[in-house]
């Protein structure tokens, strides 16, 4: 055991040697928050008095899930042998809507801790990672947590675990990040184990962005990894990929409350500031240099994020759309993968439509406007991208299902996922219908240890985007977990759905469906509308449509009394104030032809069955 | 009435501002308030009491504190510069008018005529329980000065006079009638349809039954249920089952086209009259914005633009009163723009309609809207040619509905 290291060593003088990067790779709710939690405190970067639980997830939102959507970087000193080290953790968020950032906090270590639950065993997301990690040739440390609670089989994780990277059960370190049992070996062990980043200091500078963050009192925080070379504050910078100068205000490391330095030398990991206020000025994945003694090549890795989900999104209140705007262009300072631009929808007025990673990136940028800029949102049923080929040859990339064009259609080309699903074996039989149900073909399937399966699947992403995650959770009553990655367009049998109000289209409900699904779309759609709308004046026919075709049907039968048939003693104040009451109510109704359609109603109709917003909380 | 509404504090000393006189020219109305009933109905929100003593203030002496009000309210208007038409109509409503007897109605009757005259021949009204009823009280209504009776007839179905909690015995009625009939008076029955377990046959049976009456005058109110009655808990708890607003439509279809068929045509929503003559004059001036001062606990009134409502409880109408105070709890003062919403709300329920001119002077003339009306039939077409607005069978339905179409 080691004792705390009792020095620190001075930034931008450390040595490479005594350097040790590293991450932890963990599926959601498998400790790794409380893990290093325990870190800082045993390092003694945080004093106890100053701990709260998952002290490095800084958004309400990321502590109220118990997931990271932002990376951040810590440096801790620890001593072995004698010596002093300074390690940085670099924590890496664990949805599959953040592979590319994922992969870019990867590029920064030279290591990577296996976090596994000793009660649940390996997961999709976490074998995505590890992955992608095993891919950027990282030292993996596999480590079993939770072995004090009473559910954990160390031993049979341990057998998974080895099966999977080609270890001996027994090397495998057993932690509990809750007790603090083990948690100094494994420093200990990242210490010894990994290895030392290398760089050549003379070389001009080379430092990678894994991470830049907006912070509304600083402007934006660029995370870097040193490669090669030194920065210093006050010096000036180049973005490589944009040639765009700026100075550096500041420099330094966190620890984890961040510590301004002298500068950074090779292998070593800290942060920046130049005063730019936008984040897409300062891009994960881009390469920095000095501007006096520029590099020549930019570090490899770099690529723009592309939206792989696409939501309509309006403000309930129509007058807050300035409001909607300017909290959008507040937020894309913060979160470089946003994008967004106006829409106008006959059912919903004017919103935007907003292009995202994933689902759950959706969920957070809405749940964020709401909670922070104090918005009342309504957010389209998402849509991915499709590639529309038309019959003379024209080609129409769709982003929203009403644009999706008219006439004679060629071939529709939809984005397509691999998707990786663990599973106990019992569910196998479950999951292959739900697979098959949302035109998915099988690409294999095999055993991991005796009880578990992974199956990997071709899918739509369309299919993912709509309930799959909730549908794979209800039928293996939460068990089975689900990661996935881009597999390029296939062609798909699809058509658009359009809903129809009296003859009159609603832009917010069309949807792009495969032919077979139409159907089941349109009658479902029809008869949750048919209930949600109010009765009218006259009879409101509801259809379903494909082209000119219709496929489903149902009508709201016209109201037949709407009418107060007396003035109590002439209390002709009291009517009139119910009229006034009512006319408030119609300004709130959104008009479809001469239908009036309740905000409520909408709302109601594109929420999707389940309860959404649960699900990856835990 | 369950609720008074929300309003300015009304003055104590009751005056009105100076620009009522604008409105002097148009017709005075009185309606009276007698806040007795032998039994509450479950359906009931009126503001109506049982008990023959309440906190000091007797039913038997009730009517003096009503002529109380009588003369200060000509004093008031005096003194606000108002000088009223001589009495166009005046109506006697409640609670139970019957509950008091005969001479007592005379007696207030015969105060208004001193305070303000009365036209020559015009409608003067009273509502009556007719299980009150004898050819002597009808008589003695006819001597005081009264012209017209109309009887809380309800249902002619038992069972839904339960469901209603009316204790009277429907076959009495056609005597009743007579009598009234007989003593020179004009006669009119109400009737409520669409009561919990009222099935389209009962309702058949009531109309069948009110036809048969001859009166001159029929009115039809839908039930509804009012918050905070009997018949809203019983509803609540599943003891009765909800009104069925559709079949209350084929209700007021059937029920217009039984009268129509026997000679009574619509003049209001409610109200169906066998000529222009026996219309009551009353209920028109109430959606033809005129003039009235409404007596007793929360009778509401209007003059020239200015709404107030009396003190609800009798006790607390009366305290004032004794003390040469105004009873009234709250008043509001109709801009112009109200004023002219009021019109569009009340005059769209008379057979005469709406003129468009209204809604020109609103602003809110909409050609569009208008047509949209016309195409769901729910006003007359060739009427909207000539710029009157004029519910169609179906627009008397969705009246309200027709209402936000022309003002939004």
């Amino acid at each position: 055991m080691s004792p705390r290291a009792t020095t620190r060593l001075e930034p931008a003088k450390t040595k490479p040697e005594l350097i040790r990067n590293f991450c932890i790779i963990a599926h959601i709710d498998h400790g790794k928050s409380t893990l290093a939690d325990r870190m800082l405190q045993l390092t003694g970067v945080v004093e106890a008095r100053e701990m709260r639980a998952q002290y490095l997830d800084r958004m309400d939102i990321e502590r109220e899930r118990g997931i990271t959507i932002k990376s951040q970087a810590v440096r801790m000193p620890w001593q072995v042998d004698g010596q002093t080290y300074a390690l940085n953790m670099i924590d890496t968020p664990g949805h599959v809507d953040f592979t590319y950032e994922v992969s870019r906090s990867l590029a920064a270590c030279e290591g990577a801790i296996l976090l596994v639950d000793a009660a649940q065993g390996i997961e999709a997301q976490t074998l995505a990672n590890l992955y992608l990690a095993m891919e950027n040739d990282l030292t993996i440390i596999p480590v079993l947590n939770k072995i004090d609670l009473p559910a954990a089989q160390p031993e049979k994780y341990a057998e998974e675990i080895s099966e999977l990277i080609g270890c001996d059960p027994d090397s495998i370190l057993k932690v509990s990040g809750k007790t603090g049992f083990g948690v100094e070996e494994l420093l200990d062990h990242v210490v010894r184990t990994l290895p030392a980043p290398t760089g050549d200091p003379t070389a001009p500078a080379r430092a990678m962005i894994f991470d830049s963050v907006y912070d509304s009192y600083r402007g934006v925080i660029t995370y870097v990894r040193m490669v090669d070379g030194h920065l210093a504050s006050r010096e000036k910078i180049q973005m490589m990929s944009t040639k765009a100068v700026h100075e550096l205000l500041e420099i330094g490391v966190s620890s984890p409350e961040p510590e301004p330095t002298k500068g950074l030398g090779v292998g070593e990991v800290g942060y920046l500031i130049t005063g730019v206020k936008d984040v897409r000025q300062s891009k994960v994945g881009d390469t920095i240099t000095l501007n006096a003694k520029p590099a020549s090549e930019p570090l490899t890795g770099y690529s723009e994020p592309l939206p792989m989900v696409y939501s309509g999104v309006y403000p309930i209140d129509g007058s807050d759309y300035p409001n909607l705007r300017e909290a959008l262009d507040k937020l894309k300072l913060s979160d470089a993968a946003l994008v967004y631009e106006p829409e106008t929808s006959v059912a919903l007025g004017f919103g935007f439509r907003c292009g995202f990673l994933g689902l759950l990136h959706l969920e957070i940028v809405t749940e964020r406007l709401e909670r922070e800029f104090g918005l009342d949102l309504i957010a389209t049923a998402p849509s991915v991208v499709y590639e529309v080929t038309m019959d003379d040859g024209k080609e129409v990339t769709v982003t929203n299902p009403s644009e999706f064009p008219d006439g004679k259609v060629k071939k529709v080309l939809e984005p397509m996922v691999k998707a990786n699903i663990l599973s106990p074996k019992d569910y196998v039989g479950t999951i292959m219908e739900l697979c098959q149900s949302r035109r998915g073909s099988m690409i294999d399937m095999q055993y991991l240890g005796e009880d578990r399966v992974q199956l990997r699947y071709n899918l739509p992403l369309a299919e993912i985007v709509f309930d799959f995650f909730d549908q794979l959770k209800s039928r293996t009553q939460g068990y089975a977990s689900l990661d996935y990655e881009e597999s390029g367009l296939a062609e798909g049998d699809l058509v658009k759905v359009d809903i129809l109000l009296q003859g009159e289209q609603v832009d917010a409900f069309s949807a792009i469906v495969h032919k077979d699904n139409a159907y089941a779309y349109g009658v479902k759609l029809t008869t949750k509308l048919r209930e949600l709308i109010p009765r009218q004046q006259f009879e409101v026919p509801i259809q379903a449509a494909v082209g000119a075709r219709i496929i489903a049907r149902e009508s709201i039968r016209a109201m037949r009394k709407d009418v107060l048939a007396k003035c109590y003693g002439g209390d002709i104040s009291r009517k009139r104030k119910l009229l006034e009451k009512q006319k408030e109510g119609k300004k709130r109704m959104k008009m479809v032809g001469r239908v009036e359609v309740p905000q409520e109603a909408f709302i109601a109709a594109l929420s999707t069955d389940g309860e959404k917003k649960d699900k990856k909380s835990k | 009435m369950a609720q008074l509404p929300l309003g300015d504090k009304a003055p104590t000393d009751g005056l009105l501002p100076a620009t009522v006189a604008l409105a002097q020219d148009n017709s005075f109305h009185a309606y009276v308030h007698i806040p007795f009933c032998a039994v509450r109905c479950g359906y009931c929100d009126f503001n109506t009491y049982t008990a023959t003593e309440l906190r000091g203030v007797s039913q038997r002496e009730f009517y003096t504190h009503l002529i109380a009000e009588i003369e200060f309210s000509q004093r008031v208007l005096a003194d606000s510069g108002f000088t009223p038409q001589p009495l166009s109509s005046v109506f006697f409503g409640g609670g139970t008018p019957s509950q008091l007897p005969a001479a007592q109605l005379g007696e207030i009757l015969a105060a208004l005529t001193s305070a303000f005259r009365i036209v020559p021949g015009a409608e003067v009204t009273t509502e009556a329980n007719p299980n009150d009823m004898t050819p002597e009280f009808l008589a003695e209504l006819k001597s005081a000065g009264f012209t017209r009776v109309s009887f809380g007839m309800q249902s002619a179905v038992p069972s839904v006079l339960r469901v209603l909690d009316r204790g009277h015995n429907p076959e009495a009625l056609p005597d009743v009638v007579s009598w009234a009939k007989a003593a020179g008076l004009q006669t009119s029955v109400d009737l409520i349809y669409g009561a919990p377990t009222e099935t389209i046959d009962d309702w058949q049976t009531s109309i069948d039954a009110a036809l048969a009456l001859q009166t001159d005058h029929i009115s039809a109110y839908s039930l509804i249920v009012e918050p905070g009655t009997k018949m809203a808990r019983q509803i609540a708890s599943g003891e009765l089952p909800e009104p069925n607003e559709d079949e209350q439509a084929t209700k007021y279809e059937m029920a217009d086209a039984a009268f129509a068929a026997a000679g009574l045509d619509w003049y209001e929503l409610s109200n169906w009259s066998r000529s222009v003559q026996t219309r009551s004059e009353h209920n028109l001036s109430y959606w033809q914005g005129k003039n009235w001062w409404g007596y007793g606990p929360g009778a509401h009134s209007h003059v020239g633009g200015v709404r107030w409502w009396n003190q609800k409880h009798p006790a607390s109408y009366v305290a004032p009163l004794s003390r040469g105070e105004s009873p009234a709890l709250g008043r509001e003062t109709l801009t112009r723009e109200t004023q002219l919403e009021e019109r569009v709300l009340l005059e769209i329920r008379t057979r005469e309609g709406l003129s468009v001119e209204v809604l020109e002077q609103l602003g809110v003339r909409n050609p569009k809207a208008i047509a949209g009306l016309i195409a769901d039939g729910l006003i007359d077409a060739k009427a909207a040619i000539g710029g009157v607005i004029k519910l169609t069978l179906n627009g008397r339905l969705l009246a309200d509905t027709v209402v936000r179409q022309l003002l939004v």
